[in-house]
This record gives C-alpha cells, structure tokens and sequence, in this order.
C-alpha cells in the first residue's frame, strides 16, 4: 500500500542565505548593499567631522551674494553684482556653446578627413594620416595651449589696424577683422526687434525695457525684470524656420511618392529651396536686420561680434583633436561596410563621389554612430580644459573663481560635477534615441 | 614612507581625530622637515632652479621658518600651489605655512579661518601699459582689454575701480604670470594689471622695459604675508616672530655678515635677546635660545633677503619704497622683543 | 583569287608602356592627378606642407643648443644668422631636459638631504630609481604584450606591482614583500581551506585572511624584520616626483590598479544581481559623465575632506586614486568589451564542464577576454598617459606643470615654443609607438580568428 505523503516542507534555515543559490543572490545583493551604504556613511561622516573641525557648515547661501568678478563672454546679461549662481549658468552656456560649435566643426572635418584617409591620392592620404597621428598622439591640452598660443602670435594685434600706415587691414571687403585679441565678425542687429520676453520676471514694465536695451558695458540688473530675457526675435526667427523646413519635407515625401508611383521624379530643388529661404527673408527684412561692422574705436575694434581668443582657440583645438578620432571612427566604419556595395554602385553608374554619399556613408553610419556619441561626450569633457586659455565655462566660473574666492570647495565642486554629469547624460540619452532611430528596420 | 602613507590612512583614523590640527610645531619638529606653500612660479619670490631647488623672496621666508624651528635651512619640503589650491593644501593640514604672496583680507582671515602673521610685503594693484598707447592714468583706460591672473583679489578689486569709476573694460582671465606676459608682450591685451611688485618684476624682464610704464593708480591695498591655520596659536606664534626678527635685525643692523660677532655679546639687550643670548624668549616660543640667530643665518635679515632676491641689484629691481623700515619712512614695523 | 590578306606570322616584341604610365610620372598621374578635383587636392597639399616646413624648419634647425639664458640665445641667434632671424632656444631644453624629465627626483637618493652637485662615495649612477624602474615597467609589460617571449618573463610582471612603488619611493624592503604576503595568504587559505570548510566560506576567509593581514599585522611585520635584517633603500617623497617621471608613474599605477578593479566591475555590469549591477552601472556611468579635471580637483581639494581626520595623502597619491577611479570605470568597459566579444559557446562549454561561476571565469573567460581586450587597454593607456597633463592644473609639476616653474627663472623668463615643442614631441613618441603595438596587435588577433 502506498501511502501519498506531500514531500517534506523544507524549512527555512539560516545556512541556506548563503548555500542555497535561490537565497545566495539576495545575501549578496544585501551584504553589498549594507557595503555600500555603510561606505557612503563612512564618507559622510567623515566629511561632516572634517568640515566641523574646520569650522565650516555646508551651505550653498553663498550663491546668491554677489560674485564680484566679471566674465568677458557672457549670453545673458551678467555684471559683477550678479550673484555666483547666475556666473554659474553663464559658464554653464559658455561650456555649451563651446561643446555644440566643437562637435558640430569635429563631425565636420573629421568625416572629411575619414574620407580624405581613403584617398586613392598618395599625397593626400598621407597628409591626413600625418593630421591623424599627429592630433592623437599629444595630448589635448598641449594642444589647447599651442592653439592659444597661435592665436595670440601671429594675427596683428589692434595697434597695427591703426593710423595711416597700418600694416594690417580689415579683411573681406572691410567686414572681418581677424586680431590677436580674437575675430570679429559683422554683428546681426534688428531695427524694428520684436524685444525681449523676461522670464520669471515679477513685473514687466517699461522701466525694465531700458535696463536691457541690448548696449554693452554697464548694465544694472533689475531684480524685477526676470532673470533671463528671451529675444523674441530669435523666437520668430527659429520658429518660422522649423515650419519652413517642414514644408520643405512634406515636398520631398511627394516628390517621393510621384517617384513610386510614375518612375519620374519631378524636379523639386528649387521650390524646396523657395519655401525656405523667402519666407526668411521676408521676416529677416520686417525686423529690420541690419549688420554691424566692426570698427577700431579707441582700444579695441567695436561693434562687430567678438570671437573671444580663448573661444576661438579652445574650439579649434577641440574640434581638431576629436576630429582625429572621429576621422579614424568614419574610416573604419566605411572599410566595414563590404567592397561589393562599392562595386555594385559603380555598376549602377554612380559616380565615385555619390557612391560614398548615397551608397557607402549612410551605412557605414550605423556603425560609426555608437563611437561617436562616446568622442561627443568627450569633446564635451575636454572643453572643462577651458581654464588653460581663460575661456570662463563652468570650470572657469562655478569651479574656479567662485570656489577662489568663497572657499567653498565641497559646494563648488560637487555643484560642478552634477551638472557636468547632467550634461553627459544628456547628450548621451540623445544621441542613444537618434542612434535607435536609424537604427536597421529588420522586418 | 609607504607605510605611513598607506597605513596613515587605516590606522590613524581612530586615533587622530580632532587632535590633528592641535600641534603643527610638534608635528614639523617630529617630521623633521617644514612644508611649505609656495607658487608654481614667479620671478624674484619663488621658482626652481635647473637643480630643483627653490629659490626667491617667500622662500627665503619658509627657510627662516626651517632653520628656527628646525635648525635646518634646508629642510624645507615646497609645496607648489595655485591660487585654487593653496587654501585647501593649508586646510587640510598638507602644509604647515602658505607663504605665496597672498593678500591678507577680512574673509580670509576670518570666514576661510586662517591666521595672518605679518606682513612681508606691502603690495598695491597696479596697471601696466605699452607706452605707445599713450596712456596716462588708469582712468582713461575706458574699453581697454585688460590681462588679469585670475583666482586673485586682484579680479575683484579690477571690478570694483572700472565700476566705481562708471568705465567698461574687457577681461582677459590667464591662469599664470608667464602666460599674462606673454599675452601683454603680444598685444592680445592692451593692460596687464597685478600686484605693483609683480608688474615691475615682470618688466624688468622684457627685452624693452622702457617701451611700458606702469600707471601711477595702485588701486588696492594688497598687504602680501606668511599665513597660517586659524586655531593653532603656538605654530602662529612662531610663524610670526620669526619674521618679525627677519624685520628686526635689518632695524638693528644685524646682518648674516656681522651675526657671529653679535651672537658673542653686544650692548643692545635687544640684540641679545634676539639672538639668544639673554632672556628667555625661545623657550617661551617652545624653540631653544638660538632660533633666531639660526632664523638669521639662513639668508640674512629682510633686507639682505629683499636686495638678494628683489632689490634694486636684481633682475626685478623693486626699490623697498613701503617696504623701508618704518624708520626710513616705510611701513616696516616690527613689535619689540621684549 | 590572290592571298593580299596580311597574317603576321611572328610576334612583335613588346613595347615599352608609354612613358607616361610607368615610373614616377604614371604614378603620379594615376594617384596625383587622376582629375581635376585630385590635382587640386594635391597641389593644395603640397603647397600646405611647403609652407608649414618653411616656416618651422629655419625655426627649428638655425638654433641655439648652448646659452645659460634666453638673452645669451637672442645674442647668439642675431651674431649668427642676422638681426631678423626667428630661431629656436634650444639651449632651455638643454639646460632643463634633466628636471624635465625626472623632475625633483634626487640623483643620488643616498642620503635624502644631500643630494645636490658631486656624487656621494659609491653611489648608484644618477636617477639610478627611476631608470630602474622604468626598465623594469618594460620587461614587466614585455611578456603581456609579446607571447613569442618566454613565459618565465612572466614573473617579472608578477613583482613589478609590489617592486615599482618601492624602488620609487624607498623604504624598507619589507613592506611590498609584507604586502605581497598579503596575497600569498589569501591564495594558500583558500587553496588548502577550500577543500575543508567549503567553496565559499574558504573564499570569504580568503578575503578577510589578508585584509586583516594588510590592516594590522603587515606593518609591525615589516618592521620586526626591518630590525632583523635590515633592507632599505632612502625614502624619496612624491613630492619630488615631476616632469615625465610623474606622468609616467601615474599612468602606470592607474592602468596596473585599474585592472582588478575595472574586472570587477565589469563582472558586477554584466551581473543577473540587480543592486549589485545598478551599483557597478552608477560609479561607471558616474566616472565617465564627469571630466577628469573635477575628479582631479576633488584629489586636490576634498578627498582630504572625504577621510577620516588626521589623514595625510600627499598630492600624488591622492591624484593616483582618483586616477585610479577614473581609470577603472573606462577599463571596465573594455574589459566588458571583451566579455562580450566571447562566443557564447565558451561559456557554455563551461557551465557543460561543470565548473562553477568563479572557476570558469578564472579559467576558462577572463584569460580570453583580457587577451582580446589589450589591444583596448593599451589605448585606454595612451588616453591615461595623455591624461596626466591635466595635473599641471592642479599645480603637481609634469612637464605641462614644470614649463611654468621654468619661464619663472628669470634666465628663460619669455620662453614659449620650444618647451611645448619638446613636450609634445615626447609624448607623441611615447603615445605613437605604443599605439602602433596596439594595432599591430588587432591585426594579429584578426586574423587568429
């Protein structure tokens, strides 16, 4: 006779967090966990006795007590009354303004380069492998320093732009003056501008329009008018041209769609080509855009838009050093794709130029985007260099300066550190959501 | 040394806290060696030689310091510093003394909690032009490009005369001396403002010093001196006095030349208790009777330390002019020994 | 009907190709020339290279080698090649190269105070320390990068953790032998308790066994036999390291302690444990988010803070563990680089054998992804090299650092060029050779495959 018994229930026991492998996982994961918080205590602990012992209290009050200092590039109005925090966002923008110029100009050449690396001409591939070792093989910051170095040895300086015998002229019929002190380039201004929108303003009367008339030099900010004005011409400006560019989309979709279904694809360039540029020049000529040219005014050349030195310099040296690693990133990714896309395109009768854009790059795209995005973040990284020529980014402002002068070295930095991270994260979740976007449609 | 400084970490933790700070003069005289902040770099006050060893004016401080306390003008650790790091390196304890021409203000003194003991130069922010530009006061300077060494008082107090004085100007932040010069000598800035001292070394080293004048606004008081951490009296006390008997001996003319016969006796019982020979005023210091003979020793007295390094024999030919004895009209003013 | 057709009954000799597809003039016209775009490209290119050697050749080579001063160079510069001549000072790297390349480091470490001018009796050839130790960085690597070697070379890599520190720092002997004991325990507990306490438990007590070795009796063994034999060389502090020295120093420490720990952590991202690998994910993604200057500045303003009171790391050592870190985050991405490079079939081939997770990664992953990850870690290393001169801004004189103390002497006050001309030189020769190996080394590990 058998008799069913149910199989022993297996009791709890204590061995079992560590020889059983269904509790081991979650032994672990507590004993790391308990590891990690215990040393992150650890550290706070020891920060909080370090920091008492010095007779300091973190507290980041200090960022709304004037800065004192002033920062020669600045996108938003900034004087040296202006609190620390609002020279933190001016270096936050300016270490954005540099990462957004430095990876466009980085892509740019760097694709060249790729392709130039790939040359059937002798001369000029090895120029581009000699550009390539050369800019990968130093390291960045000597060559930020060089660059700056360039840059101040061997323009002329403004004093050689004066008088009846200068030795040096204004270049482009009158409109470029390329200094030692920087490139100044005709200033775009609007007659009759839209104004500006305060942001956060808590009252936005007439008195406040006069405190941001748009003029350089002494500036008071007025608590009441906003901390930010937004141009509202930039608005209309960005605004028209992203509904233009779409319009000019939807031609080309049926232009794409007559080419399905007919075989003959009308010709759309110049309408295309009409949709976006009328349109912006109409509004362009409404508001009133006039340039300024710059002109030598006592010390220095005024009126024109002033590319600092040390912007100048920090973004060549930047887009060139990660333009090297982007040029071996491209060559790689176009030797992957397989020689038989080549030839079949030279088959169908394309010319070797259109092979590499229409056939070769678009898929070699998938493989080089991965790589880049780490070369964007880093070219990012880099810009934090900024500080070897004084371009006053983050690390200039938040990180240099202010903790100089305040002493407040744990606020300052871990400040600076976060919003770098938040930076990199960004750019990373971007690019990863585009990198997924083009990634292969596999059916 | 690697096991103090791997074991420093673990098996000093428990025992050292709080009490760390409490007896730098112990620590340095059990270490042996005194560390000392200096800057990376600058002509006439402190740089390396081709041998490695510091030589200038704030050094000649720190090897006072050293032979007093330690009877050992060698033995001096420099610690290089930028104007980001020399605070923290003194917080932390990693120096003993910053002596890197640092300006002597209310917050550092009081909100970063450090102790001034002195002043070894009185220095003011002046400006420096190309004489060409036909500049002749600080005031018609309106839109210049001015070169600044950033991390100073000095960018402060640029700030504060251009908007007092209602005028715009363009900043040029540069990290060090050499890259300002450089920066000036090109042309990529019309002005290069810093301390009077530095931009009078800095001229004395161009190919044309006459082709630059300085302006004759010094727009800041910039009292430069040896500073120590807030709290530990005993090490202050020692900081200070030895550079108070730098400034003494030049007041009583005791000099490193005459020193040995001084030492045997003289008729100035403030010389004798200086050197040690009467009173008692080392061991109240927590030193023996010599520290000052040996502090005199190590490169002579203020002004041999001020002519050798900075004076008008020099390179940098600064002339003493507020740094004279308060005798001679200066603000050199030493408290008495007694 | 008359034959009038022509048959050529005998071959013609062949013909000489046109003399303008052979020899230097048909290459020229199939590379240079091909068309009008590459003919442009090519005359562009030459004129570029033309002008950029005009201007630098005269510059670098109708210089100066001996002057004690940059003035002494203008002189000599102007009496010989004319008053508008701009030439290389060369004689500043002449004078300077030493501390450039060794930095303070004392060249007769006998007796630390006394070590300027003449040589001490019987002292080691000047920089003895840092050549040595450089060497033994080369035969250490040697065999990691070149298996055609023999293996027994291995052992030297085996020292060099423990040698390299010790030879620049001094110290007694004792110490790194004290701490490689440390491993030596924690290898013999678990080879012998293994068996007897199980897998597992020998594992922890072959953590903790050297842990607590390292901690609290490495330090009194070291001294006991210091006392008994006496074997120490002068301590020289980091401090006194600078110029390429430094650099070198700190790459290697973080790319030799990156190594576990970038394992680890890529094991941990690679993990089905959840904490652990959203941990392992945090402090990578957390490192690589953030430029290695912050990190540097938190070495040099607040690790101190971060420790417990009383603790005193100098500058470099607190620069190597946070280069350290920094470094660790980017070897684990290669490391999972390698991991992931592994067919699947190797570790199944593992599970198939029976082996638990440790021992097949001891045996059969991590010796084949370390290998396929080389080629990654030497580049990972060229970056790191590269890296370093970012301490010059936190004022640890590299040769970035050292130019500023130099253009400080009032001999070389207004020098420029020539000193970043030499140091990027360096450098491009160290980062260039080295990044040959590694290419050479993936078209090995190509075609293996």
């Amino acid at each position: 006779m058998t008799v069913m018994t149910d199989p022993p229930k297996e009791s709890f026991r204590l061995s079992m967090l560590i020889y059983d492998t269904r509790y081991r996982a979650i032994t672990i994961q507590v004993v790391a966990l308990l590891g990690f918080a215990a040393f992150f205590g650890w550290l706070i602990w020891n920060t909080s006795n370090n920091l008492a012992a010095l007779g300091k209290e973190p507290s980041f009050r200090f960022l709304w007590e004037p800065a004192g200092y002033d920062i020669n590039q600045r996108l938003l109005d900034y004087n040296s009354q202006s609190p620390h925090i609002r020279a933190a966002f001016i270096g936050v923008l300016n270490t954005l303004v540099i990462a957004v110029l430095g990876c466009i100009t980085a892509t740019v050449i760097g694709v060249l380069v790729g392709v130039l690396r790939l040359s059937k001409n002798w001369v000029v591939s090895r120029l581009m492998a000699v550009y390539v070792e050369m800019f990968r093989n130093v390291p960045v910051l000597l060559w930020i320093v060089l660059a700056m170095a360039i840059m101040i040895e061997i323009p002329p300086g403004p004093r050689e732009f004066r008088g009846d015998n200068a030795t040096a002229s204004v270049s482009l019929f009158g409109t470029v003056a390329v200094t030692n002190r920087g490139i100044y380039v005709p200033d775009p201004k609007f007659d009759g501008g839209l104004g500006d929108l305060p942001v956060g303003a808590s009252s936005t009367d007439a008195a406040c329009a006069a405190y941001y008339d748009g003029s350089e030099g002494l500036v008071d900010i007025n608590p009441a008018c906003g901390t930010f004005q937004i141009s509202l011409d930039f608005l209309a400006i960005v605004a028209l041209l992203a509904g233009t560019l779409y319009i000019s989309r939807r031609i080309k979709q049926r232009a794409d769609d007559i080419q399905e279904k007919t075989g003959d694809r009308p010709t759309t360039w110049y309408i295309r080509l009409a949709v976006v540029v009328v349109p912006m020049v109409i509004l362009l000529y409404l508001l009133g855009l006039y340039f300024t040219v710059p002109e030598l005014k006592g010390f220095n050349f005024k009126d024109g838009l002033h590319l600092r030195n040390s912007l100048i310099a920090l973004w060549l040296a930047l887009s060139l050093y990660t333009a090297a690693f982007i040029a071996e990133i491209v060559r790689a990714g176009i030797l992957a794709i397989s020689k038989g896309q080549t030839e079949a395109a030279s088959a169908l009768g394309l010319s070797a130029g259109r092979t590499m854009s229409l056939v070769v790059l678009p898929q070699a795209l998938r493989v080089i985007i991965p790589p880049l995005i780490s070369n964007y973040l880093n070219l990012t990284k880099n810009s934090s260099l900024a500080i070897a020529v004084g371009y006053m980014d983050l690390t200039g402002t938040l990180m240099g300066v202010t903790l100089n002068q305040t002493g407040r070295e744990l606020e300052t930095v871990l400040l600076g550190m976060l919003i770098y991270l938040s930076i990199s994260l960004t750019i990373s979740m971007a690019m990863n959501w585009y990198n997924e976007s083009i990634k292969l449609q596999e059916r | 040394m690697t096991k103090s400084v791997f074991l420093g970490a673990l098996t000093v933790a428990g025992i050292a806290a709080g009490g760390a700070y409490a007896g730098t003069l112990d620590d340095v005289q059990a270490r042996g060696k005194l560390n000392c902040g200096v800057t990376t770099g600058l002509v006439g006050f402190a740089a390396p030689d081709a041998n490695g060893e510091w030589e200038g004016f704030d050094v000649g401080v720190c090897r006072a310091v050293a032979a007093a306390v330690l009877g050992d003008a060698n033995a001096v650790e420099f610690v290089p510093t930028t104007g980001k790091t020399r605070f923290t390196a003194l917080a932390s304890g990693e120096i003993d003394m910053l002596a890197r021409n640092t300006t002597w203000t209310f917050s550092r003194d009081v909100d970063l909690k450090f102790e001034f003991v002195g002043v070894n130069y009185y220095d003011g922010q002046g400006f420096m032009v190309p004489t060409e530009l036909g500049v002749t006061s600080a005031k018609d300077l309106d839109g210049a490009t001015v070169c600044i060494q950033t991390g100073t008082t000095t960018e402060l107090n640029l700030a504060d005369f251009f908007r007092a004085n209602s005028i715009s100007y363009e900043p040029v932040p540069i990290e060090t001396n050499a890259e300002a010069q450089q920066q000036y000598l090109a042309g990529a800035c019309d002005v290069y403002t810093t301390d009077a001292s530095g931009l009078a070394a800095t001229r004395a080293t161009f190919e044309a010093p006459g082709d630059h004048v300085l302006l004759p606004e010094i727009i800041s008081k910039e009292p430069l001196g040896p500073l120590v951490r807030h709290g530990d009296n005993e090490w202050g006390d020692v900081v200070r006095w030895t550079l108070n008997a730098l400034i003494t001996a030049e007041e009583l003319g005791v000099t490193s030349a005459n020193i040995a016969e001084m030492a045997a006796g003289s008729n100035n019982p403030e010389i004798n208790r200086l050197l040690g020979t009467e009173g008692s005023l080392g061991e109240m210091l927590g030193l023996d009777a010599e520290w000052g003979k040996r502090a005199l020793e190590a490169g002579g007295n203020y002004a041999e330390l001020f002519e050798r390094n900075i004076g008008e024999n020099t390179p940098i030919a600064l002339s003493r002019g507020l740094n004279a004895q308060w005798t001679d009209g200066g603000l050199l003013y030493s408290p008495p020994f007694r | 009907m008359s034959d009038i057709s022509f048959v050529r009954t005998e071959m013609l000799p062949e013909k000489e190709p046109p003399a303008s597809t052979v020899g230097f003039i048909g290459w020229a016209k199939a590379n240079l020339f091909s068309s009008v775009l590459n003919s442009v490209l090519t005359i562009l290119s030459i004129v570029l290279v033309l002008f950029v050697l005009s201007g630098v050749l005269p510059w670098a080579f109708q210089s100066v080698w001996n002057a004690s001063s940059l003035t002494e160079c203008r002189e000599i510069l102007k009496a010989t090649y004319g008053e508008h001549h701009e030439g290389a000072c060369w004689a500043v790297i002449n004078d300077r190269w030493v501390q450039l390349v060794f930095g303070f480091y004392p060249p007769y470490p006998i007796d630390p105070t006394m070590y300027l001018g003449n040589p001490p009796e019987g002292a080691w050839p000047a920089y003895f320390r840092p050549i040595a130790t450089f060497v033994l960085i080369l035969a250490a690597v040697a065999p990691v990068l070149f298996d055609k070697l023999p293996r027994k070379m291995l052992i030297i890599t085996a020292i060099f953790p423990f040698a390299m520190p010790w030879l620049m720092w001094g110290g007694t002997v004792w110490f790194p032998v004290a701490a490689a004991l440390g491993f030596a325990i924690g290898y013999f507990a678990f080879k012998y308790l293994a068996d007897i306490v199980g897998e597992l438990a020998g594992l922890i007590i072959a953590v903790v066994l050297p842990v607590i070795w390292w901690l609290f009796l490495m330090g009194p063994f070291a001294d006991l036999m210091q006392s008994i034999i006496a074997l120490d060389i002068p301590v020289v502090e980091s401090r006194k390291f600078g110029g390429f020295t430094v650099s070198i120093f700190i790459g290697v420490v973080a790319i030799v302690g990156s190594l576990p720990i970038g394992i680890v952590l890529a094991l941990g991202r690679q993990s089905d444990l959840l904490i652990v690998k959203a941990l392992c994910v945090g402090f990578i993604e957390f490192i690589r988010g953030v430029p290695l200057i912050t990190l540097l500045f938190v070495a040099s303003t607040l690790l101190n803070i971060f420790l417990p009171p009383g603790t005193e790391f100098d500058i470099i050592l607190r620069v190597l563990i946070m280069v350290t870190l920094f470094a660790s985050a980017y070897m684990a991405e290669v490391i999972r680089g390698g991991l992931a490079a592994l067919p699947r079939g190797q570790y199944e081939g593992a599970d198939s054998l029976g082996l638990n997770y440790w021992q097949a990664q001891r045996l059969i992953i991590m010796p084949q992804a370390l290998k396929i990850s080389i080629p990654g870690i030497v580049s990972n290393f060229i970056g790191i090299f590269k890296d370093t001169t970012l301490v010059s801004i936190i004022a640890i004189l590299d040769p970035l650092g050292l130019t500023n103390g130099i253009r400080a002497d009032a001999a070389w006050n207004g020098i420029y060029w020539e000193l970043f001309a030499f140091i990027a030189i360096v450098f491009f020769v160290f980062c260039f050779s080295m990044s040959r190996y590694s290419m050479y080394l993936e078209r090995k590990l190509k075609t293996s495959h």
